[in-house]
């Protein structure tokens, strides 16, 4: 019997275990999907938030400053990307102005440090390519971005080399409550533990049904993000938030920490929990908004677009605590900033979990540390040669646009990749001009030799995300007469 | 064959399809005696080597080939000529001492990162394929949205089916070879759908991959959106009005597993862009003299990187004159300077090379902008000639002799196509 099951892999569920994995327990992550961080994760903004938007009498709040000091630390633990470049809610008149003000007072309460508000003239003499209309800012130094899939690699990852145990393609389908903890049901297998931690998400309410709570419901609320081509990298500087409405902080320009400019997202709530679908409506939104702030940014420059949803619950704040069922702790609702917040929400939930009597003794041998990848593309002639002597892998391109080699998706497997998307997402391998068209077969070949799977059944990003199909199943004349 | 490489070459081709090929062979035949073709993939022949059906060499060989045939005659030759090739090697840079030389930097797994120096470079890198993301098709993004010519790859080399029910957007020629292809291989094509009123393929194309089998062209009509979670399970299609906007009255839904994508090819100029080369905003390749010299001196262009041709044949034949070109200047032969532009006109989108010199006999490719039935050619007031007809889809090629040019004085030379008024009024 495990002593906590983490039902998610989310960033939350990753985090968690991360934090975990600190102590002497017995911890396993059940993700329904093929790897962590194929939810809301992966099309999140990657904003980490210096704090301020948010009201310091709620929960996420609260975490959210936290959440934000505790990111140095993790980014020198684990080397995923992270930099501060700050941000910038931008005024578009002088009646937006005292919004700023109240935004720094708020943020002044929370702790949030460097808050300045910039006149016009030093609004364009640091970010010249903004609307000469724009009126002030809010500047906010500790402000950054991330790539939040590689956080969540990263997280479980080391979560992994310090003890955890990981599960995909495990939906939660069944809980019983037995001998003083629970089991889990999968379609796979069954999994006992003492005590549940719901992170699931847009699921999470749906998994508290399971042992019988309907306290929460989560309303998803779509996201329409657009990729510019890199030719406007270096457009802004910072991240360029509108003032605030009511549910969202609006339609932003975030430079990426890889550099491209993205601009989104839109906030569309949708009864269907799988609907990332983008649309006309979504893009027309993105760019009619954001050429009052950046007027050279047309639809014409995407390159790519995705749409994710936020679990939002209907309290509008996360919720996080112990329930009427002893043992089952629920981290739902994180929505916007709960990247930002992830890391104060593990503490937060250790502690939770030691007010459980969960004994917390930590290891003497945890081990804080994961190399961040070796990004070929990103190096010095002298260090690439230097790769290649130490690796001949390393000459060998594979990705001819972001320039991957194959000792980097060698790595991307070795370190827990077992879709195409997993590869794109640890490499940078299709995520270029082509988006895979002449680097999708080599991939799939790795991975099938790498994981000793036949080629057919590699899949972009698992479930029934298939690739290609056997010539042979579509020669049988039954196949043929079913059509 | 990796160890042989060094010392300083007259040429070295960047691009072991049938460009590069071409270009290697041309610069031996005009005398370049070191001659090297670098290619990234571990074999050269480029696409032709997923192209196994026939049609290649109709015009150059005056014999129906396929693909892998086709390219092998070139490696054939390019054995017998003393071509030095290095495979799985790639160009990561391309840099210019004070003297002119060039040093490519060459990126292979057994020797590492290393530099070859040169006197001239043809760059063939070829083109790739437009992809979902520049055309923004709402919807989901499941698995099964892929290139016609990634499903070539999948299906020919690999021998793996990318879906089982298919459907195609866009009229590329890739599309309509794959669309047959696929039907040959027990797939069931639902359909082209192509948003212009013409197709983007060739017409030999259009009766022998989709008539033949019985296979619907959808013309003025788009793929409006995207369904499926993990996999495609269907398509909104909508027919377009002439400003290419979906009329979703009449749209209606294929169920499919599958959508290729067949929207058209991008020549491959990141390197030529890091090297500084001018590119033509229309053609998306450098802009070349009439040598197929790029702004950069002695750096050449042939092949699909300095416009999309629609057929090998005319590849080859422009490829074998770069590499001439590229051979001349490595010897030192300096032609003169070119001094007349050659400008896009009426119903001309685009024309190469963009400047011409009155000193020789110069290849004129040109696409049209919209199809005509019958026109003419204007040429300046040099030469006018009557056309049957003109398609985008179809690249046109003619030559202008010296001596026409000698006659004229200007420094800009325009080519119309325009309405032949006759056939106007024939009907």
């Amino acid at each position: 019997m495990y002593d906590v099951a983490i039902i998610g892999g989310g960033v939350i569920g990753c985090s968690i275990a991360r934090e975990l994995s600190r102590y002497r327990l017995s911890t396993a992550v059940v993700e329904q999907c093929a790897e962590v961080g194929f939810g809301t994760t992966k099309t999140n903004s990657g904003i980490i938030h210096a704090g301020h938007h948010s009201s310091p009498e709620t929960l996420k709040g609260k975490l959210v400053v936290r959440g934000n000091e505790l990111y140095d630390q993790l980014h020198s633990e684990l080397n995923f990307g992270f930099s501060r470049i700050g941000e910038l809610v931008v005024a578009q008149d002088e009646m937006e102005i005292p919004v700023l003000e109240r935004l720094k007072r708020n943020g002044h309460k929370k702790g949030v440090p460097g808050l300045e508000i910039w006149d016009q003239n030093r609004l364009q003499r640091e970010e010249p390519n903004l609307s000469h209309r724009l009126v002030a800012a809010l500047y906010a130094p500790s402000a950054g971005v991330i790539n939040p899939y590689e956080f969540a690699f990263a997280l479980i990852e080391n979560a992994m080399e310090n003890g955890v145990e990981l599960m995909v393609q495990s939906p939660v389908i069944k809980i019983k409550a037995k001998d003083g903890g629970f089991v889990l049901n999968t379609p796979d297998r069954k999994i006992a533990a003492r005590i549940i931690v719901n992170c699931a998400g847009l699921f999470a309410d749906k998994i508290a049904q399971l042992v019988g709570l309907r306290d929460f419901a989560i309303q998803p609320r779509k996201g329409e993000e657009y990729m510019l081509d890199k030719r406007l990298q270096g457009l802004v500087r910072r991240l360029i938030f509108p003032v605030p409405r009511k549910h969202t902080k609006g339609i932003l320009i975030i430079p990426t920490f890889n550099g491209t400019i993205m601009v989104g997202p839109t906030a569309q709530e949708t009864a269907d929990r799988y609907d990332v679908s983008t649309t006309y409506e979504g893009s027309e939104q993105v760019f009619n908004s954001i050429k009052n702030i950046c007027p050279s940014i047309t639809a014409q420059d995407t390159i790519t677009e995705f749409a994710g949803l936020r679990a939002v619950s209907d309290t509008d704040d996360f919720i996080i605590g112990p329930t009427k069922v002893n043992g089952f702790i629920n981290v739902a609702g994180i929505q916007s900033p709960g990247l930002t917040a992830a890391p104060a929400i593990a503490e937060y939930v250790r502690d939770l979990l030691q007010d459980l009597g969960l004994v917390l003794e930590e290891k003497d041998d945890f081990k804080p540390y994961v190399p961040g990848p070796s990004r070929f593309a990103n190096l010095s002639l002298k260090e690439q040669e230097r790769l290649i002597a130490q690796n001949p892998l390393f000459g060998k391109v594979v990705c001819r646009c972001e320039l991957v080699t194959e000792a980097e998706i060698h790595s991307a497997i070795d370190h827990g990749a077992r879709t195409l998307d997993g590869i794109k997402f640890r490499s940078r391998a299709g995520m270029g001009r082509c988006q895979g068209g002449f680097c999708t077969t080599r991939c799939m070949h790795l991975l099938a030799e790498r994981l000793g799977r036949p080629f057919h059944e590699i899949t972009k990003r698992g479930g029934d995300s298939w690739m290609v199909t056997e010539m042979a199943a579509v020669r049988n004349p039954r196949a043929k007469r079913s059509k | 064959m990796l160890n042989r490489i060094g010392g300083k070459y007259d040429v070295i081709v960047v691009g072991g399809g049938p460009g590069g090929m071409g270009a290697a062979l041309g610069a031996r035949d005009s005398g370049a005696e070191r001659v090297l073709i670098l290619d990234r993939e571990p074999e050269a022949g480029g696409i032709l080597l997923q192209c196994i059906h026939s049609g290649f060499g109709l015009h150059y060989f005056k014999e129906e080939l396929t693909g892998p045939e086709y390219a092998e005659r070139f490696l054939e030759k390019a054995i017998q000529y003393d071509v030095d090739l290095a495979t799985n090697s790639y160009v990561s840079g391309i840099a210019i001492d004070s003297n002119g030389t060039k040093q490519v930097r060459i990126m292979n797994e057994q020797r590492g990162l290393f530099t070859v120096d040169t006197k001239s470079v043809v760059l063939s890198m070829g083109c790739r394929e437009r992809t979902r993301g520049s055309i923004r098709i709402p919807g989901t993004r499941p698995s099964g949205v892929l290139t016609a010519g990634l499903a070539q790859k999948l299906v020919n080399l690999e021998g793996y089916l990318p879906g089982k029910r298919v459907a195609i957007l866009g009229s590329g020629d890739i599309g309509l070879i794959m669309a047959r292809r696929l039907t040959l291989e027990g797939c069931e094509v639902v359909g082209v759908f192509e948003i212009m009123p013409y197709s983007n393929g060739l017409t030999r194309n259009v009766v022998q991959c989709l008539d033949d089998f019985g296979i619907p062209l959808h013309l003025s009509t788009m793929v409006a959106y995207i369904y499926g979670r993990d996999r495609v399970e269907k398509i909104t299609v909508a027919p377009v009005d002439k400003d290419l906007k979906p009329d979703m009255r009449r749209a209606r839904d294929v169920t499919c597993d599958t959508l290729l994508l067949s929207i058209g090819l991008i020549p491959e100029n990141e390197l030529s862009q890091s090297l500084g080369i001018h590119l033509d905003v229309i053609t998306g390749g450098p802009r070349v003299s009439s040598t197929l010299e790029t702004s950069m001196r002695g750096v050449f262009a042939c092949g699909n990187v300095l416009h999309v041709h629609d057929l090998v044949d005319f590849v080859t034949q422009e490829s074998v004159l770069a590499g001439q070109f590229a051979a001349e200047w490595s010897r030192g032969i300096l032609r003169p300077m070119d001094n007349i532009r050659l400008v896009p006109g009426d119903n001309v989108h685009y024309c190469l090379p963009h400047t011409l010199s009155p000193e020789r006999e110069h290849t004129i490719y040109m696409r049209c902008k919209q199809a005509l039935k019958p026109c003419r050619i204007r040429v300046g007031n040099l030469i006018e000639k009557k056309l049957r007809f003109v398609v985008p889809a179809e690249m046109i090629m003619f030559k202008i002799k010296p001596d026409l040019l000698e006659k004229f004085h200007g420094d800009t030379l325009r080519i119309d196509l325009v309405p032949d008024a006759q056939g106007e009024t024939n009907g």
